[in-house]
């Protein structure tokens, strides 16, 4: 990886808008996405992530801006002439033709000779693992299987880029956990650049090399799984991908290796890093439920060494539980807070009875760590 | 959810089946069953009929005479169904894929003829195919105008335009028929094509495949239902159909319709009629079953 | 429109290709122009209907003073009202009655039933010539009686579309919803008055559309069973088109597609485009 790479994708500038609707669908969107990487579009319903994906396909024609592809402009080419291939959300596998003829249909659009044909259909129906359903009908398929003909009637085309709508929404959870690992699998098996929709955030968490989290047509953050989770950009990201408690709060003190905000809901705040914002300005500080220690007032001593170089009253809030509910391999609490607001905190059950360590009413105090919130300025 | 037993719930359902039922077997059973019964009687005297048991009228029906007349019946109703599906399919395309907001008054514009009255709907036909209709007149224009390009480019006039009889021929029935089923093959293929999953087209565009070829490999192989439930919509009536042949046709255009007819308004012979009619309502049970024929196959691949 | 598109098309957005929209556009110009040459004419100044001699409704006065023409006109409307009525309830119980329950013979029954849709009118028509004249049925009696052989003809043929249309809306209906208003204390016909009634109205009310214009539309078996003395709409405008052609017809016809127009036009109102229109 010396020489930099081209992106396979390029979209500069896109705004899709439909007449008569009050706002864009997307709008202003630019990002780039390189060779074979795993690339999801992560937003909640109606953000636009579909309207973009379906622009990329060429069956939406954007209101203005330009899609290149492999450095080429797609504004005049029509979506059959376009080096991308598509996994409908329905999977659109047509119910009249067989899994081979399936497979084989965009071949045989192509002009592709009968042996290659069936050499190839046969390589691509093992590579999703469906050898043997050749005469199939679509019918006598389970849902998980339709998907698969999908993605192989995609994937014998070679394209250069392959587009998932919802790739595993229509599957149950079981099949749905093991979909993420095989399609991961597969991608680093063929090599083809992904770009796939989604509204599951663990299924773009565990699928993605990178994720753009998209809000009302904008792409609000684009980074890694895990810079998503541990950085997000704003309270958008941080709420929508994972749980988070938010918290307003004043910048009072900023300096480039520490900085506290003072939140009346959570107490003070103190951070073993940097933060952008000036002194006194308005800000959110972001703290994952997990990342917050939960024990009985007074024992937390030993523990509370953990907490790092804060200062004495930073990072520290006491309350009551006023909910709780177990989840198997965590506990989740709903405490409510001396300054009468509400956080979450999720415990780990390291041990098989350590669920019964606190109940409803008790009397709770939390720490956590300097480097564990973090300071949003949106 | 599965359907009750009528033992289960024995007052509902004779309150819900008594009338639909005694209905159905006093004004239509037994009138088609009295037609049946006449088919194989004979004329004695002026209206009394012996129901001798005898396949005279039946051996009589089926001599040439009739029985190209049945052909030709047929003839007329497939070319018609053939012509209402080549230029109804492109307007049930239209109608599937046009907007929210234009698509039910185009639905609209294709059946309020069709709730408009049949006789009116002839008559309106009528008048602009007759001799010295608008239809003559345009076609005279374009003739005129024909003619007038030839001397334009230096060549001799077209002889002056002679009206044409447009009315009162088999081409004024076939083009009546259509006017009047249109709208019946149009329904059925756009509620086929309408209950076709989009993503089904997008995915063969996709695939590379141009519009042409995933219309004919996927958008019409899936429709075949409503392809077929429109032909025999448009087929069966077609088939039996009086009035058009009877207002526009010519004497050599008369359908099976009308000798039946005949054989009850001017030459009274009744028996011979009835068999006539239970060969048309034959006719009409082998196309269906035809069609029967078709649809197993598909269900139980 | 086509060649003035602000916005390019989408792949599948065909109803905006150019050839598409002018054969839509063909096709309903073959269908209206008919209709609304007919229409002009009846206001036209002259015995015939090719060239325009100035406006004028003496037609309209024509045929409104024509009695036979009048009173056809009333024939068809009780007619088609009767039928209506009669048809509306004998198809809902028709369509209650093959959704509802399994009984011995139900596929010959619904089959049976549904036969007068697919019967060709002209041998239904005999079927009723033959029936009335068998069994002697009386003529000659008062208005509106002397319509009843008619009447029973057009019920015959409309009210198997009736439960079509209606059974069609049954499939949608969840059973489920009947039996929670039974377990909140409905009887049955309680329970079929306050759920399932309201469910199948929009079929009730396309079917009595439905009806209501087969029946005023029927000429073949009207003509058939329609005594000397009980004319009915279309088997007057039969006989004038083929006897006398004059503007009275084009005026009597301009008056029914109104009827028409308005009938769909109020159905529309009650009910929505897009119902009546997916009922069909």
């Amino acid at each position: 990886m010396t020489e930099a790479k081209l992106p396979i994708i390029s979209i500069q500038n896109i705004t899709k808008r439909y007449p008569g609707a009050p706002v864009a669908a997307v709008d202003n969107v630019s990002l780039d996405i390189m060779p074979g990487e795993f690339f999801v579009l992560l937003g909640p319903s109606g953000c636009g992530k579909t309207t973009l994906l379906r622009m990329i396909a060429g069956f939406e024609i954007p209101t203005s801006g330009t899609i290149l592809i492999d450095g080429q402009d797609m504004a005049a080419v029509p979506p059959n002439k376009r080096p991308v291939n598509m996994v409908f959300q329905s999977y659109a596998v047509f119910p009249h033709m067989s899994v081979e003829q399936n497979v084989g249909y965009g071949l045989r659009i192509a002009g592709v000779g009968g042996d290659e044909i069936s050499s190839r259909v046969r390589e691509a129906l093992e590579l999703v693992k469906l050898d043997g359903l050749e005469k199939r009908k679509p019918d006598q398929l389970s849902g998980g299987q339709r998907q698969r003909v999908a993605l192989a009637r995609s994937l014998v085309m070679r394209p250069k880029v392959l587009l998932l709508d919802e790739p595993l929404s229509a599957l149950d959870a079981k099949l749905r956990a093991q979909m993420q690992f095989e399609l991961s699998d597969l991608q680093d098996e063929v090599g083809i650049t992904f770009v796939t929709v989604t509204h599951d955030q663990d299924e773009a968490l565990s699928m993605a090399g990178r994720i753009a989290v998209m809000n009302k047509g904008e792409v609000a953050q684009l980074a890694t799984p895990s810079d998503l989770y541990e950085y997000p950009a704003n309270r958008f990201v941080a709420d929508f991908v994972g749980s988070v408690n938010l918290f307003e709060g004043k910048l009072t003190l900023d300096e480039p290796d520490r900085a506290a905000v003072d939140c009346p809901g959570l107490g003070k705040v103190y951070l073993n890093h940097g933060v952008t914002g000036s002194h006194g300005s308005d800000v959110w500080v972001a703290l994952r439920p997990e990342k917050i220690y939960l024990h009985v007032p007074g024992e937390g001593k030993a523990i509370r060494a953990a907490a790092q170089d804060a200062p004495e009253d930073h990072n520290l809030a006491r309350g009551h539980i006023k909910g709780m509910s177990y989840l198997g391999d965590i506990t989740l609490f709903e405490i409510k807070l001396d300054s009468g607001a509400m956080i979450r905190v999720s415990r780990p059950n390291l041990s098989r009875h350590d669920q019964e360590d606190f109940t409803w009413d008790d009397r709770v105090s939390m720490h956590w760590r300097a480097d564990s919130p973090v300071v949003l300025l949106s | 959810m599965a359907e009750q037993n009528w033992k289960e719930n024995r007052s509902s359902f004779f309150a819900s089946a008594l009338g639909p039922l005694l209905w159905t077997l006093v004004f239509f059973i037994v009138p088609m069953g009295i037609v049946w019964a006449y088919s194989f009687g004979r004329n004695a005297g002026l209206t009394e009929i012996d129901l001798v048991g005898t396949l005279d009228n039946y051996k009589r029906a089926t001599e040439w005479l009739y029985l190209s007349i049945f052909a030709k019946s047929f003839g007329v109703a497939a070319m018609v169904t053939l012509i209402c599906l080549i230029v109804g399919f492109p307007v049930a395309m239209a109608i599937t894929f046009a907007s929210e907001k234009w698509r039910p008054w185009l639905l609209l514009g294709i059946m309020l003829p069709f709730w408009t009255n049949l006789l009116v709907r002839t008559y309106a036909l009528m008048m602009l195919m007759g001799s010295q209709g608008y239809a003559n007149k345009a076609l005279g224009g374009l003739w005129g105008g024909a003619s007038w390009l030839k001397t334009l480019i230096g060549l001799e006039p077209l002889p002056t335009w002679e009206p044409v009889q447009l009315l009162f021929n088999n081409f004024a029935v076939v083009f009546g028929l259509v006017y009047v089923h249109l709208p019946f093959m149009v329904l059925p293929l756009y509620s086929a094509l309408d209950r076709l999953d989009r993503s089904l087209i997008e995915a063969s565009l996709d695939l590379g495949a141009g519009h042409f070829r995933t219309i004919m490999k996927i958008v019409v192989p899936l429709a075949m239902p409503g392809i077929f439930a429109g032909v025999m919509i448009t087929l069966i009536p077609a088939l039996g159909a009086y009035l058009t042949p009877d207002l526009m046709g010519g004497t050599d255009s008369q359908m099976i319709a009308n000798v039946i007819e005949r054989q009850f308004k001017r030459a009274n012979d009744w028996p011979f009629g009835a068999a006539l009619s239970f060969m048309l309502i034959y006719a009409m049970f082998i196309l269906i079953a035809l069609q029967g024929l078709r649809k197993k196959p598909a269900e139980t691949h | 429109m086509a060649l003035f598109n602000r916005t390019p098309r989408a792949p599948l957005e065909y109803s905006r290709t150019l050839w598409l929209r002018g054969w839509v556009t063909a096709v309903m110009v073959f269908l209206y122009a008919p209709l609304i040459v007919l229409m002009v004419f009846s206001f036209n100044d002259s015995k015939r209907n090719v060239v325009w001699r100035g406006f004028s409704t003496k037609y309209y006065v024509k045929a409104w003073n024509d009695s036979t023409l009048v009173e056809a006109l009333v024939n068809s409307l009780t007619i088609a009202a009767l039928a209506t009525l009669f048809s509306l309830v004998l198809g809902t119980f028709a369509a209650i009655m093959l959704w509802r329950f399994r009984f011995p013979f139900k596929g010959a029954v619904d089959g049976v039933m549904s036969l007068p849709i697919i019967v060709p009118e002209i041998c239904l028509g005999v079927a009723f010539l033959i029936f009335f004249a068998a069994i002697d049925w009386p003529s000659g009696l008062i208005w509106p009686f002397n319509l009843s052989a008619i009447t029973i003809a057009h019920i015959t043929f409309c009210f198997p579309f009736v439960t079509m249309v209606v059974r069609s809306r049954l499939a949608s209906f969840n059973k489920e919803q009947e039996e929670a208003a039974k377990d909140l204390g409905a009887s049955e016909w309680q329970a079929f008055r306050d759920v399932l009634l309201p469910h199948i109205r929009p079929a009730l009310v396309a079917g009595a559309l439905l009806a209501f214009t087969l029946s005023l539309d029927d000429f073949v078996i009207t003509f058939f069973t329609a005594g000397p003395d009980t004319i009915t709409f279309p088997v007057k405008v039969y006989s004038m088109v083929r006897f006398s052609v004059t503007p009275v017809v084009n005026a009597a016809s301009t008056v029914l597609i109104i009827l028409t127009v308005v009938l769909t036009a109020l159905a529309l109102k009650y009910q929505g485009v897009k119902s009546i229109a997916e009922s069909h």
